[in-house]
């Protein structure tokens, strides 16, 4: 049976090391620190809190070498990326018009049953461009992998092999937030969810929505640009039925019910949850058992306190 | 007149003792929907609102309350605006400017302070204060030898929270960035724009010129300063990306005119500038009428009008609107456009002073140097 467990942001009120403990995990851990990029592996902050020998599998790195002895498939793989990335900007433009559309609505003052049907072909425009990105983007993953055969590729091999006789040893994987598409991205090109080999994991924030099936990203105030909420990926799939957005408080506006039943209604059956401060979600085999300080977005535009 | 004033007239002139209960339960200027009600309380001959903006007059009367040594002064003031001020009091033959003695909220600049109002429906920007969970960046000092200016030139460079060598950073160059760091809050901003990774983790070079009415006028020896030899010095000394998008100019007044004449004669170089209130003066026919100081920015502006090239490829225009620089400001603005910059401009209820400055940073910065809000969530 598959452990999982998300927490929130590890940052003011890290919550790891009790976690840990109350699941009777003591060590030895090896850590996932690729969306910090430049700094993975600087666990100083980490060791200290959990006072517990940590190794960082090092995935970024490991990557960054792979690409270096494997020309030809850091190539098709930045040929992969560049499709990607004009995917999801054709994709931005067509959900600017179909939220602002679903939005007003949801504030239409008129005759309530042409209201609800209004509403209700808006988040139904929604989720067909929401779904057909996603299948998108699953096929270009597919075409890349049959391409490539890259998990049979001598420097992948070689790289998975290593991980492995670390976490072989290790009594739990924990995996830290950071830059969600880099973290992904290397997860995925090293093996995926089967680099943790039934290991409980515990991942936080951008370790967190890597776990889910789909990854969003969201802001509702950014500097510049648009506020929205996008899907972005296919996650590693190992919280079934769930979307997690680490910082909500900050990042979303979840006082406007408007915005929350929107989002409720698009990404339904899956759950919209927050991760925050001394969140905790358990998840066993997909399935969400337990959760404390989360919160699930409802339809009628509430939050309701997770539970289990 | 403010509706609290007028309920504490209604009743005829007030008592002493209503006036002192008066003064101590309001905060001062009033601020209400459609204006400000400005008040003094003390022996004088006259009282006059001073304040440095454009469309008004510098010199507003106040008139003092039948009976009372209570002076007050409206102001219709829009939504939204911020204004610095003094009081100027005279009393026979000695007048003087002081601040406003019962508003704390006060403004420092390299002049000293002033008081400052702010209207209904402004309120400072929460990323210019403190955060204490931001990490914060460092500072270090450098020194340049300029042979070019030949002196000895100081900067204070800021290296974000969690700098690493190994690891390449966008750079800025501030002109005035000693004044930008003690008034317009720059360390901090920089700090909490990080940590909310609204801006990218940047390197920001500090310059300060001892003569910058002559250096940042469009001065040929201070562009060659910056360029081939501050530049020279910083990529030495620090981790620097090498393109020109990764590499800004910044300043106001007179600073953004040394901004926009560095890139302007060195084109390729800076690919992002942030221009705050430029003293972009210019002449269409006959003499400009700024004085001899706008001499040498008048015969550049004018120059670039003509010859505007390539300065750059992205850049942050704001100006006030209680400024006399509007009209040059919102000028260069189509020119810059022109060129194919790709610019974006704003305008605000605000004066030419170095807290309109701080307000603008956020805006200005994401948009020349925009962090990986949403990619990354620590």
């Amino acid at each position: 049976m598959s452990t999982l467990t998300l927490l929130g942001p590890q940052y003011r009120a890290p919550n790891l090391r009790a976690v840990l403990a109350a699941q009777g995990l003591q060590g030895p851990f090896v850590s996932i620190s690729a969306g910090w990029q430049e700094r993975e592996g600087e666990l100083d902050e980490l060791r200290s809190h959990l006072d517990a020998e940590v190794h960082d599998l090092r995935i970024y790195e490991r990557s960054e070498r792979v690409f270096e002895q494997d020309s030809a498939l850091r190539s098709e793989h930045r040929q992969r990326q560049a499709e990607l990335q004009e995917m999801q900007e054709l994709y931005q433009l067509q959900l600017a018009h179909a939220k602002d559309a679903a939005r007003e609505t949801f504030v239409h003052d008129g005759t309530p049953a042409l209201v609800r049907r209004a509403q209700r072909q808006s988040i139904a425009a929604l989720r067909r461009l929401d779904r057909a990105h996603l299948s998108a983007i699953r096929a270009a993953h597919m075409t890349f992998n049959a391409r490539t055969d890259h998990a049979n590729r001598p420097a992948i091999a070689t790289a998975v092999a290593q991980i492995s006789r670390y976490v072989d040893q290790a009594s739990a994987v924990l995996v830290a937030g950071g830059h969600v598409a880099v973290l992904l991205n290397r997860l995925r090109l090293l093996g995926g969810a089967a680099l943790f080999a039934d290991k409980p994991v515990i991942a936080w924030s951008a370790g967190a929505m890597a776990m889910c099936d789909t990854v969003a990203l969201f802001h509702d105030s950014p500097p510049q640009g648009r506020a929205n909420v996008e899907v972005f990926d296919q996650g590693l799939g190992l919280a079934g039925g769930a979307i997690v957005l680490p910082h909500a408080a900050s990042r979303l506006n979840l006082a406007d019910a408007v915005r929350v039943r929107i989002l409720a209604r698009r990404f339904a059956p899956t759950r919209c949850l927050t991760l925050e401060d001394g969140t905790i979600l358990e998840f066993k085999d997909r399935k969400l058992v337990h959760g404390i300080m989360a919160h699930r977005l409802m339809r009628d535009g509430t939050l309701l306190e997770v539970t289990g | 007149m403010h509706a609290t004033l007028r309920s504490l007239l209604v009743a005829g002139t007030p008592e002493k003792p209503v006036i002192a209960s008066f003064l101590r339960a309001n905060k001062f200027p009033l601020v209400a929907e459609d204006g400000v009600t400005f008040i003094y309380s003390g022996e004088a001959d006259s009282i006059h609102l001073r304040c440095w903006i454009s469309g008004l007059s510098a010199a507003q009367p106040f008139e003092r309350i039948d009976g009372t040594d209570l002076w007050a002064r409206h102001l219709e003031l829009p939504p939204g605006s911020r204004l610095e001020y003094k009081f100027e009091r005279r009393q026979g033959d000695h007048v003087e400017l002081i601040l406003d003695p019962l508003n704390p909220v006060q403004a420092a600049d390299p002049f000293g302070a002033n008081s400052v109002c702010q209207a209904f429906g402004y309120v400072r920007p929460d990323w210019t204060l403190e955060d204490g969970q931001a990490r914060r960046g460092t500072l270090e000092e450098i020194h340049v030898s300029s042979a070019v200016l030949n002196d000895k030139r100081r900067a204070i460079v800021y290296l974000p929270a969690r700098f690493r060598r190994s690891r390449r950073y966008p750079l800025l160059i501030v002109h005035d960035g000693d004044d930008y760091l003690r008034f317009a809050a720059l360390r901090t901003v920089l700090d909490n724009l990080i940590h909310r990774l609204e801006i990218a983790p940047l390197i920001v070079a500090c310059t300060q010129s001892p003569d910058r009415l002559r250096e940042y006028s469009g001065y040929e020896p201070h562009a060659r300063f910056i360029v081939e030899e501050m530049l020279q010095t910083l990529r030495a000394q620090f981790p620097l990306e090498d393109t020109s998008d990764s590499r800004g100019l910044m300043g106001a007044s007179f600073g953004a005119v040394a901004s926009l004449y560095t890139a302007w004669r060195y084109p390729g170089m800076f690919g992002r500038l942030l221009l705050q209130s430029g003293s972009f003066a210019f002449s269409d026919l006959g003499e400009h009428k700024r004085g001899p100081l706008f001499d040498p920015v008048v015969r550049f502006i004018n120059g670039f009008r003509v010859a505007p090239g390539l300065p750059t490829e992205r850049a942050y225009l704001s100006c006030g609107v209680y400024e006399s620089l509007i009209y040059e400001n919102r000028s260069i603005l189509p020119l810059l456009r022109a060129q194919g910059i790709d610019v974006r401009y704003e305008e605000v209820r605000d004066a030419h002073n170095w807290e309109n400055w701080r307000d603008r940073q956020r805006a200005g910065l994401s948009w020349l140097f925009p962090g990986p809000l949403w990619m990354v969530y620590e």
